[in-house]
């Protein structure tokens, strides 16, 4: 079970959270304008790299508010932590 | 009495005599002993058979690593299947059976088995069984049964179990000699400690055999250092305590046995430094018949002797290729026995022990090995043959000397198993022949025998290394041991390894050398899977069961890769091992939940109204945690006839529904609009103040994921119900898109789902029951139409008032402070008396809506439906772009056999149809039959006077007056017609009054 360090509330146990899949995934500023397969790429295509991977969690059971983290799939150890304010870009 | 109880030494208190059963006999044991080493005392030789061959075996270890005595544990809601007698304390009354042996041990049905052994081999399960297929059902339960896995318990477990949770900074893993050490050393910085061992008594190898410490017994060191580490506040002792998990972020998991108001604790550790020190397991040497009762891990055997004071054989031979089980020999000579020889592969061993060995006239063979043995359900004879190791060739005969007891020992495997859980690597050490622990990215430190330090003198070292570091890496200021314990110095001879006795006929059709006890693995089953393909160690395991056992492979897995590695041609090293996963050992269920049984399995929630529904008899039904009122009862009513009721009086007057249950979120802020146009499909902005709407909200692949009525009670202030299921799901799905996508919008999301109840009140005579409760407020259709929202008050109360219907009827949803629901409740049934006013439960509302077509998202819906599949079209906003659009218009989405909601009708007027029933066209047609859709709600409707039933059906929405088959069981179909899914009130006049 992963120690998650809510940017709010600190250090809290993985139950607490809920997992968001993939950060830095922008929506499309105007999907009409978009090919069947642009479209399909933002909606189904993911990275899912062995190493490092910035995704999204949600304290659900906490503060209610979501953040990334730029955690190692094959360690589980987390580098970053990061607030999605200073880092939307 | 106990024939094989030595008179004097031993950690058992012979002042405390238990009495026990085993196999239906009675025995006497002792206080401090395990079922093990109570039934070796008695002599007791034969203890179970094995799974496959059905083999007669005895007990080969005296902890975890035990394959053999798999055993039935007490008796009725007590009983505890498949225990191994190494880990099972004695008490006073213990009841104990054989779990394999069935009908008996002596005689077992399953010898023939092992007669026909030939053509169980490995895979066996794979070929004899698996086809064909259908018959598995049968074999199975023939293998179970004659495979004699314990019985499950036939009562609920009436003890109770506890989770704790618990943090430090340093886990200590195992409490021998490196474990004590690492934590005194770590605890003099005032480190929270928390060292955790299996056993009763800590001490590990100490109290297993003779050695000295500071020139007096192991014992008494571990003495000193356990009561030093119990007066210091900063460190926890477990004993009877396995750390069975070690999970991420240096999260542990303890099973602890317990003896005060629980029979088990999980402790949960985070810790901040975890220290492994488990030891090492001795591995048995591979020769044909190795598996016979009376053949014994040589460490075992000391074991039992130092620890329990039982010396389980009179005239023992052991057998070698390193040095440690010297010191057996002579547990064995000082306990009484007669050593008939130690039989050592290498040319010259035993380093310091040597001398003793030879002084005490214990014959040594060198260059020997033992090849056979003679004796079915017991050893008699070792057959000893002089061995050339540089040829690996036998090169005479052999000799067969008498002996009820083999003490064998194939070297020493670090417990990498913890290491291995927490994503360490390991790596094959020529030099000790076993895998030690290498690279690791958690907080870990290996110390000890588990660290690959087999001399005592080392453990102590690498232990008190280990607790320094740890405690540094704490930040803390540990004190480091000026001087460690002294432990007399010892030179030892290189081990060489012998990973199986060769074979004296044809390695293939010689008697059994078994790698895995527990599963009768044998060489010849490795070569034959090598000989069939399997190459990678992973499928060698799956299809020999090689390391399936209660044991895991702590007994044979190294052997067994080792002649994977020989049989393949490659280095040890090149093989690798297969994964280890927890628990470590077994962990019963009751563990594993801890508390979270019965009534605490899952909270419940109630509504505000809860408790009159319950004295007005209502059955509940489980809508997720909710407790919902399913129906209501009249006394000696079916389901069916309440339900029947219900519906008739609410279309015929008035009916009243406790709706509380569904989400409700507040949403406020200048943004509001413009975050609720993203989300839902319909146009939010053109909506007035008062105004409500049914909105449906999509993912962004299209498919529908929740609907409700949102309304909007100020310019800057919408109020938005979700489905029951739906509101916690819904409310993070918000929160997601406004705070990753759109945090520049100012919107603020409340869940009001338990701040408000809701009565639902339908049926013509719903306005008159406000009306003569107190409304001061207009409810005509001019003033408040269909569709809107007020700020009322009810019988002097505050409410919100909603003019929406899911029955079609004139119907108002009363939104009320939670407080003062249960009164308005009362007030509504009791003026409603004069229309005869009808409370109705889940099931009623299920058939209302139906009969309007109304969907319910979840169950008419799967997440693979589009809002056009339901023809909710009219609700898509062609002005704005809202989440999901864009995915309407994927091919997928446009796709015209898309399954399509649509209406049912039993053809014979009367066949109330299964739900999830599939629908084909024709029922004749060749199995498979091609299916074109499923039944989603189907009723009885009393109002209709016959069924009615909502379906998804392919290309649906064309095909209205058609004709399919519905599936009503085996072999069974009902000629149904597929129609408009609106039955009742077909232009929805009524809601409108
Ligand atoms: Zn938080």
């Amino acid at each position: 079970m992963l120690l998650i360090k809510c940017p709010w509330c600190g250090a809290r146990a993985e139950t607490e959270f809920s997992y968001g899949g993939e950060a830095d995934i922008k929506r499309p500023e105007a999907p009409d304008k978009l090919s069947d397969k642009e479209w399909a790429d933002y909606l189904f295509m993911r990275k899912n790299p062995r190493g490092t991977h910035r995704e999204l969690w949600n304290h659900s059971q906490g503060c209610r508010r979501w953040f990334g983290a730029e955690r190692n799939t094959v360690t589980y150890q987390i580098a970053d932590i990061f607030t999605l304010s200073e880092d939307s870009g | 009495m106990q024939p094989n109880r030595l008179k004097t030494g031993g950690r058992i208190n012979r002042s405390k005599p238990l009495n026990f059963f085993f196999n239906g006999k009675a025995f006497k044991g002792y206080e401090g002993d395990t079922l093990a080493s109570a039934l070796l005392a008695n002599d007791v030789k034969l203890v179970g058979r094995s799974f496959k061959l059905r083999r007669p075996r005895g007990i080969v270890g005296s902890g975890a690593e035990e394959p053999n005595s798999i055993m039935q544990v007490d008796k009725g809601a007590m009983a505890q299947p498949n225990v191994r007698a190494t880990q099972v304390l004695l008490h006073d009354g213990l009841i104990a059976k054989s779990t394999r042996g069935w009908p008996s041990l002596r005689f077992d049905i399953g010898f023939m088995l092992d007669v026909f052994s030939s053509i169980f081999s490995a895979g066996f399960y794979y070929k004899t069984f698996m086809h064909p297929r259908p018959f598995w059902k049968y074999y199975e339960r023939f293998i179970r049964k004659s495979a004699g896995f314990g019985k499950a318990p036939e009562h609920s477990d009436p003890e109770t179990y506890e989770h704790r949770n618990a943090h430090c900074d340093v886990l200590v893993a195992g409490g021998g000699p490196a474990g004590l050490m690492a934590a005194l050393t770590a605890a003099s910085s005032g480190a929270r400690v928390l060292l955790a061992d299996d056993q009763t008594e800590f001490g590990g190898s100490l109290l297993n055999t003779a050695t000295h410490v500071n020139s007096k017994p192991g014992s008494e060191w571990v003495r000193q250092t356990v009561s030093a580490l119990s007066k210091l506040d900063n460190v926890t002792l477990l004993n009877r305590s396995t750390v069975f998990g070690y999970h991420d972020h240096n999260f542990l998991t303890i099973v602890q046995e317990s003896d005060d108001h629980v029979r088990q604790r999980e402790w949960r550790v985070r810790a901040k430094q975890v220290i492994l020190s488990q030891g090492a397991f001795e591995r048995p040497l591979v020769f044909c018949n190795n598996d016979r009762p009376g053949i014994m891990q040589a460490s075992a055997v000391s074991t039992y002797i130092n620890r329990y004071a039982v010396c389980p054989g009179e005239r023992a031979i052991i057998f070698t290729n390193n040095d440690s089980a010297y010191q057996t020999a002579l547990d064995l000579k000082r306990a009484g026995a007669t050593v008939a020889a130690v039989v050592d592969s290498r040319k010259k061993g035993g380093g310091s022990y040597a001398a003793a060995v030879e002084q005490a006239g214990i014959p040594l063979l060198y260059g020997h090995l033992i090849t056979n043995v003679s004796g079915q359900n017991h050893i008699t004879k070792a057959h000893i043959a002089k061995w050339d190791g540089d040829n690996d060739a036998i090169i005479e005969n052999s000799i067969k000397i008498p002996c009820d007891l083999i003490a064998m020992s194939g070297g020493w495997s670090a417990a990498v198993h913890l290491h291995s859980q927490a994503g360490g690597q390991n790596q094959w050490d020529h030099n000790l022949c076993s895998f030690v622990p290498g690279a690791i990215s958690q907080q870990t430190i290996s110390a000890g025998a588990g660290n690959g330090k087999w001399a005592l003198e080392d453990c102590l070292q690498d232990g008190h290394d280990a607790g320094m570091s740890a405690a540094k890496r704490c930040g803390l200021q540990p004190i480091a041991s000026e001087q460690l314990p002294a432990v007399s110095e010892i030179h030892t001879t290189p081990i060489e390894p012998l990973w199986r006795v060769p074979a004296t006929v044809d390695p293939d059709r010689c008697p059994k050398q078994f790698l895995d006890f527990q599963n009768d693995t044998c060489v010849s089953d490795i070569r034959l899977a090598v000989r069939e393909g399997y190459r990678n160690v992973e499928h060698v395991k799956r299809y020999t069961a090689l390391g399936f056992g209660t044991d895991q492979g702590k007994l044979g897995n190294i052997n067994g890769m080792a002649v994977l590695a020989e049989t393949l041609g490659k280095p040890l090293e090149d093989v690798g091992t297969t994964t280890f996963r927890p628990p470590y050992t077994p962990v019963s269920f009751g563990a594993c939940a801890g508390e979270s049984v019965g009534s605490l399995y899952d909270p419940v929630r109630k509504t505000a109204m809860h408790d009159l529904h319950r004295s007005a008899g209502a059955k509940f039904e489980n809508v997720g945690q909710w407790h919902r009122p399913w129906y209501f009862p009249k006394r000696g009513e079916s389901l069916d006839a309440a339900v029947a009721r219900e519906c008739l009086k609410t279309r015929q007057s008035v009916g009243i529904l406790d709706a509380s249950t569904l989400g409700k979120i507040d949403v406020q802020g200048p943004d509001a609009v413009k975050f609720l146009e993203r989300i839902y499909t319909h146009n939010v902005g053109n909506m007035s103040v008062g105004r409500c709407a049914y909105g449906i909200m999509l993912g962004e692949d299209g498919m529908v994921m929740d609907d409700g009525v949102m309304a909007r009670i100020d310019d800057q202030h919408f109020y938005l119900t979700t489905t029951t299921g739906g509101a916690a799901a819904v409310l993070s799905w918000l929160e997601l898109w406004l705070q990753t996508e759109w945090p520049e919008l100012d919107v603020f999301l409340t869940s009001v789902t338990d701040h408000y109840s809701t009565i639902a009140v339908s049926g013509p005579n719903s306005m008159k029951l406000i009306e003569k409760i107190g409304c001061d407020i207009p409810l005509t259709s001019d003033q408040f139409p269909f569709m809107s929202i007020r700020n009322a008050h009810l019988n002097r109360i505050p409410v919100q008032l909603f003019r929406v219907s899911f029955s079609g009827e004139l119907a108002f949803e009363i939104n009320i402070d939670s407080n003062y629901a249960a009164g308005m409740w009362e007030v509504l049934i009791d003026a409603g008396q004069e229309f005869d006013i009808t409370p109705y439960g889940t099931e009623a509302m299920h058939v209302l809506r139906a009969e309007k077509g109304f969907i319910i998202v979840g169950q008419d819906t799967d997440g693979s439906v589009t809002p056009v599949d339901l023809r909710m079209n009219w609700m898509l906003s062609k002005d704005k772009d809202f989440i999901g659009k864009r995915s309407l218009s994927r091919p997928d989405s446009l796709r015209d056999d898309r399954k399509q909601l649509v209406g049912l009708l039993s053809n014979d007027g009367k066949t109330v149809l299964l739900e999830g029933a599939q629908l084909v066209e024709d029922p004749a047609a060749s199995i498979p039959i091609p299916m074109c859709g499923h039944v989603s709600s189907s009723y009885m409707s009393s109002c209709l006077g016959h069924p009615i039933a909502l379906a998804l059906v392919a290309g649906g929405h064309s095909r209205i007056g058609q004709s399919l088959y519905a599936s009503s069981g085996e072999k069974s179909f009902v000629p149904v017609t597929i129609t408009n899914p609106i039955f009742y009130d077909k232009k929805n006049e009524l809601q409108n009054v």
